[in-house]
C-alpha cells in the first residue's frame, strides 16, 4: 500500500494506482475526457493535469502512478490555471452548436466547460472542419466536434478486439476515420456513443428525436441473449426512445451489445398488433379480448376433447418472461397435456439431464479461467460481452481454444483450433477427451486417432489452473447435441474443471426453472412438428424462423385445425397459419423475470404501458385459464406467479437445480456424408424483436443470407464465387448469392438460418444439394 | 367646536375647496385614453402573445433545441423534433397552450437563435378551451403577420441584450 495525499486528505491505495485513481477513491473529482476505467491510459486531453509536490510542471493524473509520500493539489493556482489553459485549447475548434447537438444536456465538454472553462473565448481565427464519416447505420458523426480524446479507437482495438477506428494526420489537422471505406461494423459498437465524451458519434436511430432531460429512466433486463444484460429504458410519452447500459460489473460491466441496445427500435414496429384479432371464414376480423379469449378457449378445449389432449402443442420461445412459459406450462397439463416445449432450436433431446443446463459458473468468473476450450459457439455474435471478457482473459495469457465449425476470426488470440465440418465435431472434441485421458492415465475407450493439435489442445488444458469447457449456441442446436454435450462432461470430469453452456436466449435456464418441456409422455419441439398436433399454441415466437426446421414448422402449423398465437407481432406469415393472434406485450411493457445463463434471477417493472389493446402475456394466458375454468389461475401480479414458481428462491442469487450432467447418450461419432450446412443465427436475425428493428436490419450482421464456401468446395461442385447457386433439400430449391468464405471447412456450405429466404431448406444441419443455378 | 369651524362651515369653504380641484382637473389635460381607439404607448420589452419567427429567406429559425421547453416554468410548451429531410434539426410539433402561459418570456430568453418571441399582441381570444392551443403553424403565421413589429422592437432592445 501506498500512502498519498490528495488536497490535504491523507490516503491509502495499492500500488500501481494512478492518481486519478486514488483520488475517485477518495471521492475527489478530477475533471477528464480521455481517461476511461477500461480502457488504456492514453492521457491525450491534458485535462486532469493536477499539480504533484516537487513536480515543476503539472501532471496528467491518469497517467501518473501514485508514489509513497505524494502530495497532490487539484485546485491550487498551477491545477487550475493548466485546467484553464487545456479548457480554451480545446474550445478552439470546438463549435459553439450545442442548441443542435445531441449530446447537449449529456456532454462531458459541455459540464467541464461551465465548471473548468473561461467566461469568454479569445480565439478570433478561423475554427478547423472536419468531413464527416459515414460508420454505418448505427451511429452518427459529426466528426468537427471531436475533440480527439480516441476514446473509441481505443475501444474498437481493445474491447471490440478490431481496430475499426483510427486517428490520421498529426497537431491540428488529425482526425479520426475508419479505414478507407470501411463501417463500424463490431457487434458492440453503439458503445463509442457513450464512450464519446462530446457529440461527435452519437446514436442514429435516436437522431434528434428528444433531449436527456425530457426521457425517464427506467431499469430493466435485455431480453437477447441469455447474459441477462442490465440496461436502462429511457421513456417519453409512453415510448422508448432509447436504450443505455446500466452498469453492472457482475455481468455486462459497463457495456451493451448493439443488440441490446438498438432492439429497442422494434417496440415501436409497424407489425405491433394492437387488438386481438381472430379468423373468420377466411377473413382476419379485430375483437374485443372476451371476445378473443373465448374463441381461443374453445379453439384448445375442442381439440383436446375430440382428439385427446396429446392433439395440442405449445412451442413457447425462449425469450419469454419465466412468468408467461409458467402459465402456458400450467395451462396445457391442464387441459392434460404434455406437448409444451421452449427449447425450439434444439433439435437432439436424446439423454436424461438433471437439472438446467447453464453456464456452469458467474459470469464474472469467466474472465479469471487461464485455459477455456469453447465447443461450437459463434461466440462473437451469439454472446458479445461474454465474447469480450474472453478476449480480455485471453489478452492477458489465458489460452483460449476451439473446437468448431468454421474458423471465423473470433478477434482475440487463439491457442488451438479444431475446425470440421458438423458432423465430424464430435470426433473433434472426442480426440481431445482421448488426448487429455491418456495424458490424466485415465482410460477412455473410443476409437479416434489423436492430430497433434487435439493434442497440444489437451496439454494445455491439463496445464492450467482454472479451467472452463464451454458449449456454444452451435454446439446446443447440432444435430448431436447430447453426444457433445456428454464428451464435454467427460472431458469436464477427467479435468476437473467447470464445464457450462452459453445459454442461447434470454431464458433459456427459465425455460426449465419453469418447467415449459415436456413432462413423461409429452412430445419436445422437434417431435411436436415432425408428427404434427391438431392444436398449437405459440407464444412469442414466429416458429418458421425460431425452430429448428422451419420448413417443418410452416406445414406442421399449416395443416393444424387450429393456431393461436400469442405475439406483439402480426407477421404476414402468422396471419396465414395462425386462427387467433392475441397481442401480448414484449419485455419493455410488461413486469417479468429472466434467469440468464449464470442462473441469475433478475425481474423487472414494466417502463411503459402497453401499445393499444396489448395486454402482459402472464395476464393473458392467466385470464385464457380462467376461460377454461382450470384451476390454479388466480393470480394477482406477476410476483405472485414468480413466489409460485421460485417459492423463496425469488432473490437475484443463483439457483439451486442447476446442474449440466446428461446420461443414457447413445455416443455417435460418424462423420456424414455430401455437401453439409453450417447454420448459424446471424445475431439480428435471432428472435422476434430484433428481427423488426430497423437500424439493426441495415447493418453488415444483418445482409441477406449466401451460400458461403471454401475454395475447394466450389471447385468441386463448379459456382464461381460470386454467382449463384441452387441449393435444396428434398424438392423446394432456393436459389442464393454465393460468396468465397475460406473459414468453412471442406464440404461444407454456410447458411445462415433464422432468415425468411432460407426456410424452405428446412433442418439446420446436415446434407444439403448444392448446384450450379 | 370654535368660531373657526364655524366660520368655514357657512362660508361653504370646504365645498368649494373640492370644487376648486373638480374644475382644475376638468379644463386639464385629460390621461384617461380612450381603449381601443387610442392605446398607450408599449416597451419594446411588452410580452404578448408568441410567434415563431423566420430568417429573411423564409427558413424557419427554430432548431428544436428545446432549451424554451425546459424552461418553460408553466410546462406550456410541447416539442418534438426530428430530422428533416435536409438532415436538419426541426421540429415536427411546437405547442405553446396559452392557457397555461403565464408570460414569463423566459422562453424568449432561452432561444439562441431568436426564433420563439412575444409580440406586443395582447388582443386575441377563443371562443373554446382549444382556441388558446397555439400549434407550430399558427406560430409561424404569427411570425409572419408581425414579423415587421417583431424586428424593429428588437432593434430597439438590442443595445441592452
Amino acid at each position: 500500500m501506498l500512502e498519498l495525499e490528495i488536497d490535504g486528505k491523507a490516503l491509502q491505495v495499492e500500488e500501481g494506482s494512478t492518481v486519478i485513481d486514488a483520488a475517485h477513491q477518495a471521492g475527489i473529482y478530477i475533471p477528464h475526457f480521455c481517461y476511461h476505467k477500461k480502457l488504456s491510459i492514453a492521457a491525450n486531453c491534458r485535462m486532469c493535469l493536477v499539480q504533484v509536490e516537487k513536480a515543476p510542471k503539472p501532471l496528467p493524473a491518469c497517467a501518473t502512478p501514485v508514489a509513497n509520500g505524494m502530495k497532490v493539489f487539484t485546485h491550487s493556482e498551477m491545477a487550475v490555471k493548466a485546467q484553464k489553459g487545456v479548457m480554451e485549447f480545446l474550445l478552439i475548434n470546438h463549435p459553439l452548436d450545442c442548441p443542435i447537438c445531441d449530446q447537449g444536456g449529456e456532454c462531458q465538454l459541455q459540464d467541464l466547460a461551465v465548471g473548468y472553462g473561461g467566461g469568454q473565448s479569445r480565439y478570433q481565427e478561423e475554427k478547423r472542419v472536419v468531413v464527416n464519416k459515414n460508420l454505418g447505420p448505427l451511429i452518427n458523426t459529426d466528426m468537427t466536434r471531436c475533440i480527439n480524446c480516441t476514446r473509441c479507437v481505443r475501444f474498437t482495438q481493445e474491447i471490440g478486439g478490431r481496430m475499426e477506428l483510427g486517428q490520421a494526420f498529426r497537431g491540428d489537422r488529425a482526425e479520426i476515420m475508419p479505414f478507407l471505406g470501411n463501417t463500424v461494423d463490431s457487434e458492440l459498437s453503439g458503445n463509442i456513443i457513450d464512450l464519446c465524451p462530446v457529440g461527435a458519434l452519437t446514436s442514429k436511430p435516436f437522431r434528434f428525436s428528444a433531449r436527456t432531460w425530457e426521457l425517464a429512466r427506467r431499469q430493466s433486463v435485455s431480453p437477447h441473449d441469455a447474459l441477462g444484460s442490465n440496461l436502462i429504458a429511457q421513456v417519453k410519452h409512453d415510448r422508448v426512445y432509447r436504450v443505455l447500459p446500466f452498469e453492472n460489473e457482475d455481468i455486462n460491466e459497463c457495456w451493451l451489445s448493439d443488440k441490446d441496445r438498438f432492439s429497442y427500435e422494434g417496440l415501436n414496429s409497424e407489425e405491433r398488433l394492437t387488438r386481438p384479432m381472430i379468423k373468420q371464414g377466411g377473413f382476419w376480423k379485430e375483437v374485443e379480448w372476451n371476445q378473443a379469449l373465448d374463441y381461443a378457449a374453445h379453439a384448445l378445449r375442442d381439440v383436446a376433447k375430440e382428439h385427446g389432449p396429446a392433439a395440442l402443442g405449445s412451442l413457447v420461445s425462449p425469450h419469454a418472461t419465466l412468468e408467461e412459459m409458467y402459465l402456458a406450462g400450467k395451462l396445457m397439463r391442464g387441459l392434460g397435456a404434455e406437448n409444451i416445449d421452449f427449447r425450439l432450436r434444439q433439435s437432439d433431446f436424446s439423454g436424461a439431464r438433471a437439472g438446467a443446463p447453464w453456464l456452469g459458473m458467474r459470469i464474472g468468473e469467466l474472465s479469471k479461467l487461464d485455459r477455456v476450450l469453447v465447443v461450437g459457439a459463434f461466440l462473437r455474435k451469439d454472446q458479445p460481452l461474454i465474447a469480450q471478457r474472453l478476449r480480455q482473459a485471453a489478452k492477458r495469457g489465458t489460452q483460449v481454444s476451439i473446437v468448431h465449425a468454421t474458423d471465423d476470426d473470433q478477434l482475440m488470440p487463439v491457442f488451438g483450433k479444431l475446425i470440421a465440418a458438423p458432423s465430424q465435431l464430435p470426433e473433434r472434441l472426442a480426440q481431445v477427451v482421448k488426448a487429455v485421458a491418456e495424458l490424466k492415465g485415465a482410460s477412455f475407450d473410443m476409437k479416434v486417432t489423436v492430430s497433434p493439435e487435439a493434442k497440444r489442445i489437451a496439454e494445455s488444458l491439463v496445464s492450467g489452473q482454472d479451467v472452463g469447457v464451454l458449449l456454444g449456441n452451435f454446439a446446443q442446436q447440432h444435430a448431436r447435441a447430447a453426444t457433445l454435450n456428454w464428451l464435454a462432461q467427460q472431458l469436464a470430469e477427467l479435468l476437473g474443471c467447470r464445464f457450462g453452456f452459453l445459454g442461447e436466449a434470454a431464458n433459456s435456464v427459465g425455460g426449465y426453472v419453469a418447467n415449459a418441456i415436456p413432462g413423461a409422455g409429452g412430445l419436445d419441439s422437434g417431435r411436436m412438428l415432425a408428427e404434427p398436433r391438431r392444436a398449437y399454441l405459440v407464444l412469442g415466437a414466429d416458429p418458421e424462423l425460431d425452430c429448428a426446421d422451419g420448413h417443418q414448422a410452416l406445414a406442421a402449423l399449416n395443416q393444424a385445425a387450429s393456431v393461436i398465437v400469442l405475439s406483439p407481432f402480426k407477421s404476414a406469415m402468422a396471419l396465414e397459419y395462425a386462427d387467433a393472434i392475441l397481442p401480448i406485450a414484449p419485455f419493455a411493457e410488461t413486469s417479468g423475470t429472466f434467469v440468464s445463463t449464470e442462473g441469475r434471477v433478475q425481474s423487472f417493472q414494466a417502463v411503459n404501458r402497453p401499445l393499444g389493446e396489448t395486454r402482459p402475456g402472464w395476464k393473458v394466458l392467466r385470464a385464457l385459464g380462467n376461460v377454461l375454468q382450470l384451476d390454479g389461475f388466480d393470480q394477482e401480479s406477476s410476483e405472485v406467479v414468480r413466489e409460485e414458481i421460485l417459492g423463496g428462491n425469488g432473490k437475484p442469487a443463483p439457483m439451486d437445480n442447476l446442474d449440466n450432467a446428461i446420461s443414457g447418450v447413445a455416443v455417435d461419432l460418424t462423420a456424414g456424408s455430401g455437401t453439409e450446412r453450417v447454420s448459424d443465427v446471424p445475431i439480428y436475425f435471432a428472435d422476434p424483436l430484433v428481427r423488426r428493428a430497423p437500424s439493426l436490419q441495415r447493418t453488415r450482421d444483418a445482409a441477406v443470407p449466401t451460400a458461403r464456401m471454401n475454395a475447394a468446395t466450389l471447385a468441386a461442385l463448379g459456382i464461381a464465387a460470386g454467382g449463384r447457386a441452387k441449393v435444396s433439400r428434398g424438392d423446394t430449391p432456393i436459389v442464393l448469392g454465393v460468396e468465397l468464405d475460406a473459414a468453412v471447412p471442406d464440404h461444407c456450405v454456410r447458411i445462415a438460418a433464422g432468415h425468411a429466404t432460407t426456410v424452405n431448406l428446412g433442418a439446420m444441419t446436415g446434407a444439403l444439394k448444392v448446384e450450379p443455378a | 367646536m370654535g368660531a373657526r369651524d364655524l366660520i368655514q362651515t357657512f362660508s361653504l369653504g370646504e365645498l368649494r375647496q373640492g370644487l376648486a380641484v373638480t374644475f382644475r382637473y376638468l379644463f386639464a389635460p385629460k390621461i384617461t385614453i380612450m381603449y381601443p381607439e387610442e392605446k398607450t404607448p408599449m416597451s419594446p420589452r411588452f410580452r404578448g402573445l408568441h410567434a415563431l419567427r423566420r430568417y429573411p429567406n423564409g427558413e424557419e429559425r427554430c432548431i428544436a433545441c428545446k432549451l424554451c421547453e425546459a424552461v418553460c416554468p408553466a410546462m406550456a410548451i410541447t416539442i418534438e423534433s426530428a430530422e428533416r429531410e435536409d438532415g436538419s434539426r426541426r421540429t415536427t410539433r411546437y405547442d405553446i397552450d396559452l392557457t397555461k402561459c403565464i408570460f414569463c418570456g423566459f422562453c424568449e430568453e432561452a432561444c439562441p437563435v431568436d426564433a420563439i418571441v412575444e409580440t406586443h399582441i395582447l388582443e386575441y381570444h377563443g371562443e373554446v378551451r382549444g382556441d388558446l392551443y397555439y400549434t407550430k403553424q399558427m406560430l409561424l403565421a404569427n411570425g409572419d403577420r408581425y414579423e415587421a413589429d417583431i424586428a424593429k422592437a428588437r432593434e430597439q432592445d438590442a443595445k441592452f441584450r
